[in-house]
């Protein structure tokens, strides 16, 4: 029978304010462990959680850009279980009243526009990190990242097969970074992916029985999960067998997924709205704040660019793959005035540098003025195309401007015509053997004499100009 | 008269007028708590070292003029109140070598204000009990008749009020366990309104009706402690960003024209006949002062008792989940694993009452329950809040009797969680509907056990309660009496 996989994803985004969501701790990665903590975030008896407002707007951000319909008032509940990274045995999080509902978001498919649905978005608190040592005698707990703002967007049962959910999962991780709300980093765990699939013949509406997919650390991981799984299942089924709801874990030297605990032992949270905070009121006027404050999302920014930049969806979809990136490359096309070119010069030698490095656009020594003008000195004569590149290479190095490169290392191109004719009378005097094979019919020796000027004006010379004025020269 | 008699009022006047010092009233109480705590047993710990410092810095800043609304006066602290530095059990072997690293809001302004702690006073465990039996420390007595309880869940503060070993104790109440232990020890307790003190660092039993309030000696004192720990707290969510009146200004204004609420429901069935005598001889009290007493209904009253062993359980099963023994705390040493060690923690860690109420709490936030027990039951509170909403659209204030019974005996209802549940059956209402409650003496019964009366307000008007309250004690015509220990 031919099945048709049911794909909905769950994603956790942390948030990249400065504080953590109930207490006033550093939100920040990393630290001696449990050296982001106080009593609020440990969970001592008698605390209390005051939310933070940032997270709240954050949220907001990212519920606006999936266009979803954010709540005039929401709740935080918490859900109840056990365990050592979770100090007050209850996450705080949002359940039957979360910040957001009913958005949507288009993905690229080889086929077209696809449009995946959005079923909600809430905040919620992180937990903390155990660190278990095989050969101890305990486990280690790390609450620094306890009380980490998190959203967790969860879609529809919309994506169809792998390549549809990892085209939803970087289309939300690229608005995420877009915002400016998340970093996106999944191998630090500040993006992560769980899954549900569950495979049905085609043409059935009713779904069939789901496994969820957890521990899937990178794009590639989710993809390959994803292929384990629906051929996993397209065995049981055609071998009459059931599949079993159930929880597993993506197990990535092994390349398979592992059964982590079935139905029946799947916890009973015991959801309840918690009674310490109080009900959260979002206002128009809060909502419509935060929308103006809304950067331009990636799809728009890309349709802009081929259209008021002539470029190529190609090279749209480069230099915005970042937002960084694209406000570099326009600043940069803005001062040199040449976008085309100015495109170019960042994917080209930009690019090309700051990957040698594994460097950030945020980072580089060259300065979208420093590049444009440039840019603008290559127009203008100024300097020739391959002075140009050993200039941005400099600039690179030191993060000097190019007038000082230039001065420093007296390259500026020679366009004076008497200057550049006297030079190649010198060279046809001193070469006349060439220059009889030359009249002669020799073609090919042109060459030799733009060497020769070039040569004898250590490079400076205007390469257009010289072959010019040699033509006129040589006849 | 010996200084640890005196009321707040009185040492404050001394004090101003330099005729004691801090130092001579700390002296005299803890010479009284060495002489009668060996049969009251108030406390789980004293703080001697600290209320000597405490006591000196006080004298030292009276001297100079510059002495807080407090400063010199010494108050005792419900174990459930975090105190930096000093061990905060609240009443658990779960928390019996617990000290916090930081101070409860109410302790910060009582230090600030110059209050001087004597000591960490004993309670049921985790605020869950009625007696204060449920004490992983034993039992607190009656200053009245020692082979009763105090009542509870604060029993430990009003014995210890009403025994003189403090001049005020705080406490904390999330049925009536502020309201009925004064009434069995016979001294004032309030009940503030839901977010008019800040909770933090309250160790939470139920987060949605624990309110932190005062004991005094007498009416005034009341209003003065509450004076000082009333108000909003950035900490809290729940708390109030509301102006806190000055509640002594109440004191002397009467209740000539007021209508006062008498709820036919709470004086039915169940009720100690002195108790209702007693309650009844107050309200006539009352309408003798120019107020009219005028019956009203609060027809949901008979769901209070239900709805609160939902939502309290439910909250307290949520709220106590931190102690697990990972981070603080007791742990049980014979743990094989993760999940034995979370279970042999648990069960040893906590009495029976407060397993009961975890159990109970689980199960009716149980996945196929949650509907028919936490959801109805919050929707029940709803209308009980509205039963009051309309009740004091026809009076200002409501007066009923506090607690049904006068002390009983200690072991008396250990066995039967059900009648000593019924002991809370008048004070649990105002948790439910956040209003808040006043308890003041209104009597003995005939074997010499104090008796008291309830007044409540509606929501953030307290200062009708001292109104109310303080023109009730000054004419009541009750005689002096002390307990005799």
């Amino acid at each position: 029978m031919d099945y048709e996989p049911v794909i909905g994803l769950e994603i956790h985004a942390q948030l990249l304010t400065q504080t953590k969501i109930f207490c006033s701790c550093s939100a920040k990665f990393g630290g001696a462990p449990n050296h982001h903590t106080c009593p609020v975030c440990l969970g001592l008896p008698g605390v209390l959680p005051v939310l933070n407002r940032k997270v709240v707007e954050y949220a907001m951000k990212m519920a606006l850009a999936t266009n979803c319909r954010i709540n005039g008032e929401c709740r935080f509940a918490r859900k109840n279980y056990f365990y050592p990274d979770l100090p007050k045995g209850y996450q705080i999080s949002q359940y039957s009243q979360p910040l957001a509902e009913r958005g949507w978001v288009d993905i690229e498919l080889a086929a077209g526009r696809k449009r995946i649905g959005i079923t909600r978005i809430h905040m919620e608190e992180d937990a903390g990190k155990l660190m278990h040592d095989e050969n101890g005698p305990a486990s280690l707990v790390d609450l620094n990242r306890t009380g980490v703002p998190l959203i967790e967007i969860v879609s529809e049962p919309d994506l169809r097969d792998p390549e549809e959910a990892v085209a939803y999962l970087k289309r939300l991780h690229e608005t995420l970074v877009y915002l400016e709300v998340c970093d996106g980093n999944m191998e630090e765990g500040s993006f992560r992916c769980d899954a549900n699939v569950s495979l049905r013949p085609r043409g059935q509406s009713a779904f069939g029985t789901r496994a969820e997919l957890k521990n899937m650390n990178s794009f590639r991981n989710v993809q390959r999960a994803l292929e384990y799984e629906i051929k996993r299942q397209g065995y049981l089924l055609e071998g009459g067998n059931q599949v079993l709801q159930e929880t597993r874990l993506w197990d990535d030297a092994q390349g398979v997924t592992q059964s982590m605990r079935g139905k029946e032992e799947a916890h009973d949270y015991r959801y309840f709205p918690d009674p310490d905070l109080v009900p959260l009121v979002v206002s128009d006027d809060w909502i419509g704040e935060v929308g103006k404050s809304l950067p331009e999302l990636p799809l728009a920014k890309r349709e802009r660019f081929t259209t008021t930049y002539q470029l190529s969806a190609y090279d749209a979809g480069v230099l915005t793959s970042s937002r960084a990136l694209a406000d570099f490359y326009e600043e940069t096309a803005r001062l040199s005035g040449q976008p085309k070119i100015a495109a170019n010069w960042v994917m080209g030698d930009l690019l090309r540098f700051l990957n040698e490095d594994k460097r950030n656009i945020k980072d580089s020594p060259i300065t979208p003025a420093a590049l444009a003008e440039t840019i603008r000195l290559i127009e203008s004569g100024t300097i020739s195309g391959k002075m140009a590149k050993e200039i941005a290479e400099e600039m690179y190095r030191s993060g000097r401007p190019p007038q000082e490169i230039i001065a420093e290392r007296g390259m500026v191109q020679i366009n004076d015509e008497t200057m550049l004719a006297g030079v190649i009378a010198e060279v046809m005097a001193k070469n006349p053997d060439q220059l009889a094979q030359y009249r002669g019919g020799r073609d090919k020796l042109f060459g030799f004499f733009v060497g020769q000027v070039m040569k004898a004006t250590q490079g400076k010379a205007n390469p257009q100009a010289v072959n010019d004025l040699l033509k006129k020269a040589l006849s | 008269m010996e200084l640890y008699r005196l009321t707040i009022h009185e040492l404050q006047e001394k004090l101003e007028a330099g005729t004691v010092s801090a130092a001579d009233v700390i002296a005299a109480l803890y010479r009284r708590i060495d002489e009668v705590e060996g049969k009251v047993h108030a406390y789980v710990t004293l703080t001697r070292e600290l209320a000597v410092k405490q006591a000196a810095a006080a004298d030292l800043a009276l001297q100079r003029g510059e002495g807080g609304a407090l400063a010199g006066v010494p108050i005792a602290l419900k174990d459930i109140l975090c105190t930096r530095g000093i061990r905060t059990t609240c009443g658990s072997r779960m928390l019996a070598d617990f000290i916090p690293p930081y101070d409860a809001a109410v302790v910060e302004r009582l230090r600030d204000a110059g209050a001087i702690f004597l000591g960490k006073t004993n309670m049921d465990e985790f605020a869950m009990g009625s007696s204060n039996e449920t004490s992983y420390f034993g039992p607190t007595a009656n200053p009245w008749d020692t082979d009763r309880t105090p009542g509870g869940s604060s029993g430990g503060s009003a014995a210890a009020v009403a025994a003189d070993e403090c001049l005020a104790a705080l406490g904390s109440d999330t049925g009536g366990s502020i309201r009925q232990p004064a009434a069995l020890c016979g001294v004032v307790g309030m009940k503030p309104t839901y977010g008019r003190v800040s909770r933090y660092g309250l160790i939470a039993f139920a987060s949605s009706l624990d309110q932190i309030g005062p004991f005094t000696k007498d009416v005034e004192d009341c209003a003065i402690i509450m004076n000082v720990i009333a108000g909003h707290d950035p900490r809290e969510s729940t708390s109030i960003p509301a102006a806190v009146p000055d509640y002594r200004q109440f004191l002397a204004r009467g209740v000539e024209g007021w209508k006062v609420g008498i709820p036919q429901e709470y004086f039915l069935a169940g009720i100690d006949r002195e108790v209702e005598a007693s309650v009844r001889r107050a309200i006539a009290v009352i309408e003798g002062l120019g107020a009219q007493c005028v019956p009203i209904t609060l027809p949901h009253t008979e769901y209070c008792l239900a709805v609160y062993y939902i939502i309290a359980p439910a909250e307290a099963s949520s709220n106590l989940a931190r102690y697990d023994g990972v981070k603080y705390g007791f742990r049980s040493r014979s743990g094989r694993d993760l999940l034995d060690m979370y279970k042999k923690t648990r069960s040893e860690g906590f009495g029976a009452e407060v397993k009961r109420r975890i159990m109970l709490g689980t199960y009716v936030l149980s996945s196929g329950y949650y509907d028919a027990y936490y959801k109805k039951a919050s929707q029940v509170r709803g209308l009980i809040k509205r039963d009051f909403d309309e009740a004091f659209r026809q009076c200002d204030v409501i007066m009923t009797p506090t607690a049904p019974t006068p002390a009983f005996r200690l072991g008396e209802k250990t066995d039967d969680p059900m009648q000593m549940y019924l002991s809370d059956i008048f004070t649990i209402s105002a948790n439910l509907a956040g209003i808040p409650g006043l308890s003041v003496p209104c009597g003995f019964t005939s074997g010499g056990l104090p008796i008291g009366v309830q007044f409540l307000a509606g929501r953030f008007e307290e200062e009708k309660l001292f109104q109310v309250a303080a023109a009730y004690e000054k004419n009541a015509g009750l005689e002096k009496r002390r307990p005799p220990l």
